[in-house]
């Protein structure tokens, strides 16, 4: 078996707040492996862009990481600047949810390409240039020499996606970071982008971490899939497995919460109440409120992350009660 | 920036200009009575009052005099000084070089003062430290202008005697020399007014997203300060600078007549109480037409900084 | 699936935190002060304002005179307390007249829009050319020196922030469901602008008016001082440093303490202008 590319162990993020401790990450635990398109999912405050930043400890104090982020046989979370420099940008590159906000308005595309090849490749001048408009070439921009001296806000919105890929893959990074990458976009627009981030894992042999609130981007694109929920990790599987027989009651709200296709349509049906507070987290399983299996059981202790099939995981005491779904991945896809 | 814009943005201060003469030409009208007799006094005769209105084309229909007014100001004709009997454009020849020289000095002192504080204050935000520099800065918002001329010069000009305590001396180093406590009267009180806002645009620029991504990117700290935020907070100074050109004008004015420095600022004091309306009138449109050209010249370097600024 | 967005979570590195609160404590305090030494100057005062004491000229500040005596021998703690009054009736009238005005005029033309907008922006545009100071002092120079005078002026040319505020505001709620509610429910044009539309619209103008007030303070101080606002022997605070000035090497308390209240009056309403802020501030 191939050694995983990202080690992730009891990650912890938390961010102090008005209100009290913010608890948004609660000892999360996963493994990447070489090549490997993992989904992270959840609501919005379930923690998945926070788990995400803190890979690359993007989080500035006052917010605290603890845990071990092993990448290359060194933890990111205590390793130096200078070391994590190199690995930020240089071998981890990560995307925005807004390209407009996260391109800097006054500075060119092609700028912004080339100050990433110099501080990763050493490239400047004509080399810069003639491998910046190769980055944006492979991203899909047109004319992209005569782009480079355009300013974001002269692209259209999947055009500044493209360039923000094109600028995150400038140092031939091993592991992609998206976050929401497409929820900004129009729906043909995230399909061009999805299909352009798969198109370039094969074509570079990157590994992507993809977060997203969207089950239907989830089903594209993914192999793997870890679902959150109140700041922890409460099913990962396969993603095949995940949308075949969900073994947790809150994928199982989620997948019923997606519009099925042909003849399993079916009314949808959202799931009741909304996501806990993670400043004050009732004991037990943080979905109890919500759930439908609820018992006393998951009320008492909060049930933990436990192999329950080959490579299944599920935080769910009523894991074996759960239906199987009809609905299929190409349905999803539909 | 394309020369369009430019040509544009030129063009657009011609009618600024004509209202601004307006707005002059009207305010000397707004006197009670006619103006000659206000201009010339009490004792002045009914025959003399009668002559100077016709001198002056004060008898014409309002519309005719202001073309007058217009048609003298394109030649260069601010008409004379009432008490000093000289032409008043070449009055405010003569002093309008040290007021200019006071407030690029102001304004170079209140940038030094407020610039470094403002990116302390934002990047140590919510820290005593901020909330200290917030607080002295609060007070000194409200600290009128001539009482710190008068303290300054009072403490650091008379009593330890370190500066001069007044006039605008001989040469560069000199002005610098004599300048040096007005100016930092008017760089503290335009300090007041920047840092707030400043702070408030870094700590903007510091927590955007476009920062993270450059973090993301694995550049160094020195990098993304100077390239990603000083540069976008080089864009709020500009225009603020610009914004509050109004503000500086109008200390000038006061620490002028403190530190008694032969500016248009203290032309304009001594000419309101010698009641000397051509003068005001000058003055007043030339002040107008300072602000107008700074605002412009603000917009064209903003427009230089910001590729988005051409778009509205 | 919900696409709400928690704040908290997807900017964290933005702190929610505000201004400590105790500072409108402070400032509405030091109101409540400064508008009883205005309302009951005779209870605070020890001595006359105006009274003349030939036996003590220029008098250091003491047990008797705290703040010392002018160079007429009057009080300079009671000039002050005296003084709060007209400060105050200064601070009220060079704000009042503006806010009324700017702040119907960019309701009406908020609303109207189109060609009343239009107008009024150009004006707008053109008194802002002018330094505030100079303008001020202009028309003070042509209707005479006196605090009347200096209140019309400053009405002539302190509208435009309010026109601005009030404006973009009318313009923003307009749109807003409950104003496109009363027009289906028929009611008149000017029913909606006065009972709905302004008051949610008048919001940021009120706040911005304790502002203006530490700069009408400010204002009509200075020209107190220039000598074209409020003349002598009224208790003016820049009137008062004025008096001071040639006396700033023997007796610095003439001018000093004038001065010092006059930073108080205007951090107080800077005060309660960043306080209100705060409060009123819509939550995200």
């Amino acid at each position: 078996m191939t050694t995983p590319l990202l080690k992730v162990r009891d990650l912890n993020v938390r961010i102090p707040t008005p209100g009290g401790l913010l608890h948004a990450v609660r000892g999360v635990n996963f493994d990447l492996m070489p090549g490997e398109v993992l989904g992270l999912v959840g609501e919005s405050g379930s923690g998945k862009s926070v788990t995400l930043r803190s890979l690359i400890r993007l989080h500035r104090p006052p917010i605290g990481m603890t845990g071990t982020v092993e990448y290359g046989g060194q933890n990111l979370l205590n390793a130096s600047e200078s070391k994590l420099r190199d690995v930020r940008g240089g071998q981890i590159s990560m995307i925005f949810q807004e390209p407009m906000s996260a391109l800097n308005p006054v500075l060119t595309v092609g700028e912004q390409i080339r100050e990433n090849l110099l501080e990763h490749k050493g490239l400047r001048g004509k080399a810069a240039q003639d491998r910046a408009t190769e980055l944006l070439d492979l991203t899909g921009i047109p004319s992209p020499k005569a782009r480079l001296s355009d300013y974001p806000h002269q692209f259209s919105g999947g055009m500044r996606q493209r360039a923000m890929i094109a600028i995150a893959l400038a140092s031939d990074p091993q592991l992609l970071l998206a976050d929401e990458p497409t929820t900004a976009l129009d729906v043909t627009i995230q399909d061009q982008i999805l299909r352009l981030l798969l198109r370039l894992r094969e074509e570079l042999h990157m590994s992507v971490i993809l977060v997203t609130h969207d089950l239907g981007v989830v089903a594209q694109t993914c192999d793997r899939v870890a679902v959150m929920y109140g700041g922890r990790l409460v099913e990962t599987a396969g993603v095949n497995d995940l949308f075949h027989a969900p073994k947790h009651a809150y994928t199982l709200g989620l997948m019923r919460s997606l519009p099925g296709a042909g003849e399993h349509r079916q009314p949808l049906q959202p799931i009741p109440g909304g996501p806990p507070d993670l400043r004050s987290l009732p004991p037990g399983c943080p979905f109890a409120p919500r759930c439908e299996y609820v018992t006393d059981e998951c009320r008492g202790t909060e049930p933990p992350l436990l192999e329950v099939a080959p490579e299944r995981f599920s935080a769910c005491v009523h894991y074996t009660e759960l239906p199987a779904l009809k609905s299929t991945l190409e349905e999803v896809n539909a | 920036m394309h020369a369009s814009y430019v040509i544009r943005r030129l063009l657009q201060i011609i009618p600024t200009f004509l209202a601004v003469m307006l707005v002059v030409f009207l305010l000397v009208r707004l006197l009670p009575g006619d103006p000659a007799s206000a201009i010339l006094g009490d004792r002045a005769t009914a025959e003399i009052v009668e002559r100077t209105n016709r001198e002056l084309g004060l008898d014409k229909p309002l519309p005719v005099q202001f073309g007058v007014f217009v048609r003298n100001f394109l030649q260069g004709d601010l008409g004379d000084s009432i008490s000093l009997k000289i032409p008043v454009i070449r009055l405010i020849g003569e002093r309008l070089p040290t007021t200019l020289f006071l407030t690029v000095y102001a304004a170079v002192l209140g940038v030094l003062m407020a610039v470094p504080l403002a990116v302390l204050a934002a990047v140590r935000r919510n820290t005593w430290v901020d909330a200290l520099i917030r607080a002295v800065f609060q007070v000194g918002l409200s600290l009128p202008v001539f009482y710190v001329a008068l303290q300054l010069l009072s403490l650091l000009g008379a009593r330890l005697g370190w500066f001069p305590i007044g006039g605008y001396g001989e040469g560069f180093g000199g002005h610098l020399y004599h300048l040096f406590l007005p100016a930092l009267t008017l760089g503290l009180n335009l300090a007041a007014i920047l840092v707030r806002t400043l702070r408030n645009s870094i700590i903007e620029v510091l927590t955007a997203e476009y920062v993270d991504f450059a973090r993301a990117k694995g550049l160094r700290s020195r990098v993304i300060m100077t390239r990603h935020v000083l540069r976008n907070a080089l864009i709020a100074t500009v225009t603020l600078l610009g914004l509050n050109i109004g503000a500086l004008i109008g200390g000038a004015v006061i620490t002028e007549t403190v530190f008694a420095i032969p500016g248009v600022g203290r032309l304009m004091v001594d000419a309101i109480f010698g009641r000397d309306y051509p003068v005001i009138q000058g003055l007043t449109l030339t002040f107008a037409i300072i602000v107008s050209l700074v605002f412009l010249i603000t917009d064209l370097i903003h427009a230089r900084l910001d590729p988005r600024a051409e778009l509205t | 699936m919900t696409t709400m967005h928690s704040p908290a979570l997807e900017a964290p590195a933005r702190p929610r935190r505000r201004w400590p609160k105790p500072t409108l404590l402070i400032g509405l305090a030091l109101l409540l002060v400064l508008i009883f030494a205005a309302l009951f100057p005779r209870v605070l005062a020890p001595f006359s304002p105006t009274d003349f004491d030939y036996e003590a000229l220029l008098k250091g500040p003491s047990a008797k005179h705290p703040f010392g005596t002018d160079n007429f021998g009057r009080d300079v703690l009671s000039r002050v307390i005296y003084g709060t009054r007209v400060d105050m009736q200064i601070a009220i009238f060079t704000t009042l007249f503006p806010f009324i005005f700017g702040t119907l005029l960019g309701a009406l033309t908020g609303y109207l829009g189109r060609w009343s907008d239009a107008i009024v922006g150009r004006i707008a545009d053109l008194v802002v050319v002018f330094p505030f100071l100079v303008l001020v002092i202009a028309i003070v120079a042509v209707l005479g020196p006196g605090l009347t005078n200096m209140y019309i002026a400053v009405s002539a040319v302190g509208w435009v922030s309010y026109w601005r505020l009030t404006r973009g505001e009318v313009m923003n709620q307009k749109k807003a469901e409950y104003a496109q509610a009363g027009k289906v429910l028929g009611y008149s044009p000017s029913r909606i602008l006065l009972r709905h539309l302004l008051p949610n619209a008048v919001t940021p103008a009120i706040v911005y008016l304790m502002t203006d007030m530490s700069l009408g303070i400010l204002l009509g101080a200075s020209l107190g001082y220039l000598g074209l606002g409020a003349q002598p022997p009224t208790p003016e605070w820049g009137v008062m440093v004025a008096d001071g000035k040639n006396f700033m090497a023997t007796a610095w308390w003439i001018s000093t303490f004038p001065g010092l209240a006059l930073t108080l009056a205007g951090v107080t309403f800077s005060l309660i202008g960043d306080g209100l802020a705060d409060a009123l501030r819509p939550r995200a």
